[in-house]
């Protein structure tokens, strides 16, 4: 659990220090040392966030059963949100008399959910081919691509993420054909006329990397490197040597000065990954190829924030526990390939367990509606093996580990005083598969209400369109 | 932690009862020799095979019980199995002398879950090619493909939908290369023995719609003039098979393919065609326009509440997916989960089904998608099922649309005793199978997933690798 905590980046930094530069092109051998600061040159942060909280009823639940994102449960409890962000939660709480109040009797309370590994957006519907947009599989390393600028904001997969998923925030990863696919990018589930108009105000990036069949596969295919498990490794770890040198050619200008070293996306990327600011995304099946890129990660001193499906996790849990590398895994896919063969279905139990991170998560634009539901599968095998873990404990799952391993567990992930008010009401048991979202906030505004048909988002793409708004 | 209290579940019953029954066909205890070298899992197969046969009344009690015809579940009922078939189901029904009995209280009692639409059996690993049999794109025959050889009973898919409630399914070739025709599908048990297949050649599978219009050689147009040669064809070849393939031009289906679409055209097996989108599904249900004993199932059919009265009135049976909502492709803009809701309520003979989805490893997740076609009846604007009904999508449905309703797919006296002991309510995510019976026999749970699981809930290395944990 060592390191879940340095993500919470005030915003993308690229180098160093958190500031938003704006005065690039001011490049100078003969200015200070702090002139030539790498994030001084250029903006570590040219995309920036539009995004906006819609605006909200000050609004107490009452008599609900409240799972709290990080294992706590209080029954028959309240929570009161106001001005975007949760003001008080527990048995009973303060709000003032003018606030809107819901009856929540025999419904549940949880924190929006979260989905680490979505492609929403970046292989939107339809699945055409001009919406293939996930994996720029033209080389084995494309750390230089930013997913971002991939995401369709009209996905209609956006909508039922929310109304039938509960799903608040979610991290847009690039696929998986690359050792370094690029970097990932988190979002609100508002709909926006632009990517910028969704993006998480102040995450981290992720980067996501691939280990296994996926690069070997494809390159191989080419007759090229990487073709084999040991040629993903020498190819990662030369770029990584290679990122390293850029970043002493940096470090020697701005000590020294002298000619600007030329500036490189791709190593941009890996070097903000060893400084800690940028997070790991590592899709990674085998324990023993996790076991590699934890080495690797030493070797060039940065840390994996997450293994992405980690079919095998339940290995190497003492491994990943030690790490403190969160494992994002389904309940039951399995058999589509030789590294999801070894699927068990208490996988994610037996993280949990041992005392390691679990984190449910869908790659997919179906499973993203049911990730409660894969949940409580995943949650009764293992109880059914003897792991006994409460549904509150399970939730986490949900909600704080996977915001711990976004970095953004300070402003969401848990119904906790002071952070942004992102909530479902359930209309039943959200463990059950009779229960579906009743009511979703996003920051305090409601995105979705059950009872009103006008009170869910139809995107862009469907308007017009045979089926118009059917969401379920 | 013992073995035995990680495994709460394992075979015992309440009363400890462990019956091994068996129809003709399941006493096969002449493979068993060969098959006891395979280590445990078929060890246990084995067992099961070479158990004794008896002709043992069984007697199931207390359970919650369903019938699976659409009915509602009956509280405290009672299911009497003798020879492999079922006697009696409900609440009515009492307990032969001499019967063995089973305690189910607290339980649920159902019939086996029928995979609508599944590619089970012919895939171990999807992307390893050697064990992939779902199509054949190098294959100079189409039509006359049948699955029979390609089902593996000993798959890893078989034995972990098995444990999953599963206990028959309608297996489909896929279509590749340049045909629509994906060949002739089969109805398997999921049973632990070498005799998975019930009925071989039971239905034709052909790809209209998008997929369809691609294999034909680019439009719709164009997979229509496939299909409307191909079953002139088969009606020529019906009329004169020796006279057939006399180097006419004409002649694009070779003699096999041809052979196998007579039954085809003729009405005596089921023509099972994947469409999406309304119009697709309104131009297959036409071509009974111009062959009349065509005995159509629609398959996938995400539109179909679009056109539901059409659907209905033409009396076309249709399997389903439960729950896509997206417009992943343009021929299924219109997908909503209320698509079966709205079908069913519209008079649509309707099953669930699992094409494009999960196929060949997951049609355990039927429980699951019909449990969600039942949250829909509590949301404003959205068309579920009720529960009995749901049941029915995945047991009595599928089984009646391919003619089996009087076999499987349900509790009524007569069938098939395919029974599953659950701990709970079969639809909910947190229910697992507590026990199952193919035949009247009783079919082993252990999966190479639960040998996995086991082996790595010992973390203890001290002594020696967990390799040695077997």
């Amino acid at each position: 659990m060592k390191k879940w905590g340095l993500a919470v980046a005030a915003c993308a930094a690229l180098l160093g220090c958190a500031t938003t530069g704006g005065d690039s092109g001011s490049a100078s051998s003969s200015g200070s040392a702090g002139d030539r600061e790498y994030s001084a040159l250029f903006d570590p942060d040219p995309f920036p966030s539009t995004y906006r909280p819609y605006p909200g009823r000050p609004t107490v639940i009452r008599n609900a059963t409240i799972y709290d994102g990080e294992g706590g449960r209080i029954e028959n409890g309240q929570v009161y949100f106001a001005d975007g962000r949760i003001q008080a939660i527990g048995p009973t709480v303060d709000a003032p008399a003018d606030a809107d109040v819901v009856d929540g009797t025999g419904l549940w309370v949880t924190p929006g959910v979260i989905d680490i590994h979505s492609h929403l957006g970046n292989y939107p519907t339809p699945s055409v081919e001009a919406h293939s947009d996930g994996n720029e599989a033209t080389d084995p390393n494309t750390a230089e691509v930013w997913t971002e600028h991939s995401v369709w904001p009209q996905d209609p997969g956006f909508s039922r993420a929310l109304a039938n998923g509960g799903v608040t925030t979610l991290n847009i990863l690039p696929g998986s054909a690359n050792l370094f696919g690029g970097r990932s990018v988190t979002l609100r589930n508002v709909p926006g006329r632009t990517m910028q108009d969704m993006k998480f105000p102040g995450a981290p990036y992720g980067l996501k990397m691939a280990c296994g069949e996926n690069p070997k596969r494809v390159y191989g295919g080419r007759n090229r490197s990487p073709a084999t498990r040991m040629g993903n490794m020498a190819v990662a770890r030369q770029a990584w040597i290679d990122a390293q040198r850029y970043q002493e050619q940096w470090e020697n200008y701005r000590e020294n000065g002298g000619t600007r070293p030329a500036r490189n996306l791709q190593n941009e990327t890996l070097v903000g990954v060893m400084n800690g600011d940028i997070l790991v995304h590592n899709h990674c099946y085998r324990a023993d190829e996790m076991a590699n890129m934890i080495d690797m990660s030493h070797e060039f001193g940065y840390e994996i924030a997450s293994f992405q499906h980690a079919v095998e996790a339940y290995k190497i849990p003492d491994l990943l526990r030690e790490e403190g590398i969160c494992a994002a895994m389904w309940a039951d896919w399995w058999g589509f390939k030789m590294e999801a063969y070894d699927t068990v279905f208490e996988n994610i139990p037996m993280v949990h367990n041992a005392g390691a991170c679990a984190i449910v998560h869908s790659d997919d634009e179906n499973q993203i509606q049911r990730l409660n539901q894969e949940a409580a599968k995943a949650l009764a095998d293992g109880r059914r093996a003897g792991l006994q873990i409460t549904d509150e404990e399970a939730w986490q799952w949900l909600a704080i580990n996977p915001a711990r391993a976004l970095g953004i567990d300070a402003e969401t992930g848990s119904l906790v005083a002071g952070k942004r008010a992102d909530l479902v009401l359930w209309n039943g048991n959200p463990l059950s598969v009779y229960s579906r979202p009743q009511m979703v906030w996003i920051d305090g505004a409601l995105m979705y209400d059950m009872n009103d048909p006008r009170r869910r988002p139809v995107s862009d793409f469907e308007l017009g369109q045979p089926g118009e708004g059917s969401v379920r | 932690m013992s073995r035995s209290a990680m495994m709460p579940f394992a075979l015992s019953l309440s009363k400890g009862c462990t019956f091994l029954l068996s129809l003709p066909k399941k006493g096969r205890a002449s493979t068993s020799s060969a098959q006891t070298a395979f280590g445990a899992l078929l060890s246990l197969v084995a067992v099961a095979i070479a158990a004794p046969v008896t002709a043992q009344t069984v007697a199931i009690t207390g359970g919650t019980v369903v019938i699976g015809d659409g009915s509602d579940p009956i509280p405290n009922g009672t299911v009497v199995m003798r020879n492999g078939r079922v006697v009696s189901a409900g609440a009515g029904t009492t307990v032969p002398a001499g019967a063995e009995t089973i305690d189910a209280t607290g339980r649920w009692v159902t019939p086996g879950i029928v995979g609508g639409f599944t590619r089970l059996g012919l895939v171990e690993v999807s992307a390893v090619s050697g064990t992939n049999d779902t199509s054949a794109g190098e294959s100079p025959f189409s039509a006359a493909l049948d699955v029979t050889p390609a089902v593996n009973p000993l798959s890893s898919a078989i034995a972990t939908n098995r444990a999953g409630g599963v206990t028959r399914a309608v297996v489909a070739p896929d279509t590749s290369g340049d045909s629509l025709f994906g060949g002739q599908g089969a109805i398997i048990d999921l049973g632990a023995d070498m005799d998975a297949v019930m009925r071989p050649r039971a239905f034709q599978f052909i790809e209209l719609g998008e997929t369809g219009a691609s294999r034909a050689g680019g439009s719709r147009a164009a997979s229509y003039a496939m299909l409307r040669n191909a079953l002139q064809q088969a009606q020529r070849y019906a009329a004169n098979p020796n006279g057939y393939g006399g180097g006419s031009t004409d002649d694009l289906l070779n003699r096999l393919d041809a052979a196998a679409l007579v039954p085809v055209v003729q009405g005596r097996t089921p023509l099972f065609v994947h469409v999406e989108q309304a119009r697709d599904i309104l131009n297959a249900i036409q071509l009974r326009d111009e062959f009349p004993r065509l005995r159509l199932v629609l398959v996938g059919v995400s539109e179909g509440w679009t056109v539901a009265s059409q659907i209905a009135q033409s009396g076309v049976p249709v399997i389903a997916s439960a729950l896509n909502d997206l417009p992943a492709q343009f021929e299924r803009l219109a997908s909503t989960q209320s698509n079966i809701g709205r079908m069913r309520a519209a008079g649509v003979d309707v099953a669930i089904g699992m094409i494009d989805d999960n196929d060949t490893h997951l049609v355990r997740y039927s429980t699951q998608y019909a449990g969600n076609l039942v949250a829909l009846q509590r949301i404003p604007g959205a068309s579920g099922v009720s529960w009995g009904e749901a049941f029915a999508l995945i047991s009595s449905r599928p089984a009646e649309i391919m003619g089996l309703g009087d076999e499987i797919g349900s509790l009524r006296a007569g069938r098939r005793a395919d029974v599953v002991i659950w701990d709970g309510d079969p639809l909910e995510l947190t229910s697992n199978v507590d026990a199952m019976y193919i035949d009247g026999v009783e079919q082993p749970l252990v999966t190479r997933q639960s040998r996995l699981r086991d082996r790595y809930l010992r973390t203890d290395e001290s002594d020696l690798p967990q390799a040695y944990e077997w």
